[in-house]
């Protein structure tokens, strides 16, 4: 078993209104160095795969299948395996 | 003209658009459950509005994998009409078969409200009752209707007068006050490049009729029902 973190984020570029949000609440709460926020999704998928290769080829199909939306997002992903 | 009202969990403007083409317009109208994969008696398919899958990940991501969605696509492949309203455009976005995705709205709150539309191209099946410049007054209701796409995705759009509604104020100018959402060049509504799949984040379901305030929207249902009897004439 192996479970797989994945990180979600809107591409470059792409406006992010609650990471605007998020940012001016942190500014508003004293944290006047805060420069910019990016929000994103973070998931964890446990998947049964046989190698390290074979779960990272699983994730990476669900990423590009239902995941992420490649117009808006990009995304990354670590696997380890589960003991 | 048979009209299919695509029903997914979650959806909740589905009995105003079987409302819309069933009593408004005066045709044969079902519901079908988003199970089905037979939908090859409609000749107008219609994914409405409401939160199918209750938006988690994103707002139509799971929706497109109905089986009905197969069917959808199969209709579209065929020419035959398909109109995704609200939730429907966004699942129309993410199953592929319209460009582009969508975006929060960019002040993060869901807007309902009347807003008015520009009519781009009254060249479609959908509004060949308007006239181009012509201008609407239907309400959105939606967090989700920032249209996004790329530079080159928006020119190909607009080369080939794809873009059917933009959000614009009472006179017909496209300002950015009048922009509900912070949508690209304010569009609110878009077809493929065949003409034959509407996607649209205002509800033209909802204005069809001068018992609920505004009929503006039946122009859209009208056009429908116009271009399919042209075609069966």
């Amino acid at each position: 078993m192996w479970k797989a973190k994945i990180f979600v984020t809107l591409r470059e570029g792409v406006l992010d209104p609650q990471g605007q949000a998020v940012r001016s609440g942190l500014r508003s709460q004293g944290f006047g160095s805060v420069q910019d926020v990016r929000v994103g999704k973070f998931m964890e998928v446990t998947v049964q795969a046989a190698s390290e290769r074979e779960a990272i080829e699983l994730v990476r199909a669900m990423c590009d299948r239902l995941l992420a939306n490649p117009v808006m997002e990009d995304y990354t992903f670590t696997v380890e395996v589960l003991v | 003209m048979r009209f299919g009202v695509v029903v997914f969990p979650g959806s909740n403007c589905d009995v105003d658009c079987y409302h819309a083409a069933k009593e408004v317009l005066g045709q044969p109208t079902e519901y079908v459950w988003h199970q089905e994969r037979d939908l090859s008696r409609f000749d107008c398919i219609v994914l409405p509005g409401g939160f199918s899958y209750g938006d988690y990940l994103r707002s139509g991501a799971i929706a497109r994998f109905s089986p009905a969605m197969e069917a959808v696509a199969e209709a579209a492949e065929q020419g035959k009409l398909v109109m995704g309203i609200c939730n429907g455009f966004q699942i129309l976005l993410e199953s592929g078969l319209l460009p582009g995705a969508m975006l929060r709205n960019n002040h993060l709150q869901f807007r309902c409200e009347y807003r008015h539309l520009r009519l781009e191209n009254n060249n479609t099946p959908f509004t060949n009752l308007g006239t181009t410049g012509q201008v609407l007054h239907i309400p959105i209701a939606h967090a989700e209707g920032n249209y996004f796409i790329d530079q080159a995705g928006l020119q190909e759009l607009n080369k080939h007068n794809q873009v059917v509604f933009r959000y614009c104020d009472a006179n017909g100018v496209i300002t950015p006050e009048s922009n509900p959402n912070g949508s690209l060049e304010n569009i609110a509504g878009i077809v493929n490049k065949r003409g034959n799949v509407l996607g649209m984040m205002p509800h033209p379901e909802r204005a069809a009729e001068d018992a609920v305030g505004c009929s503006d929207g039946k122009l859209v249902w009208a056009s429908i029902l116009k271009w399919w009897g042209d075609q069966h004439a």
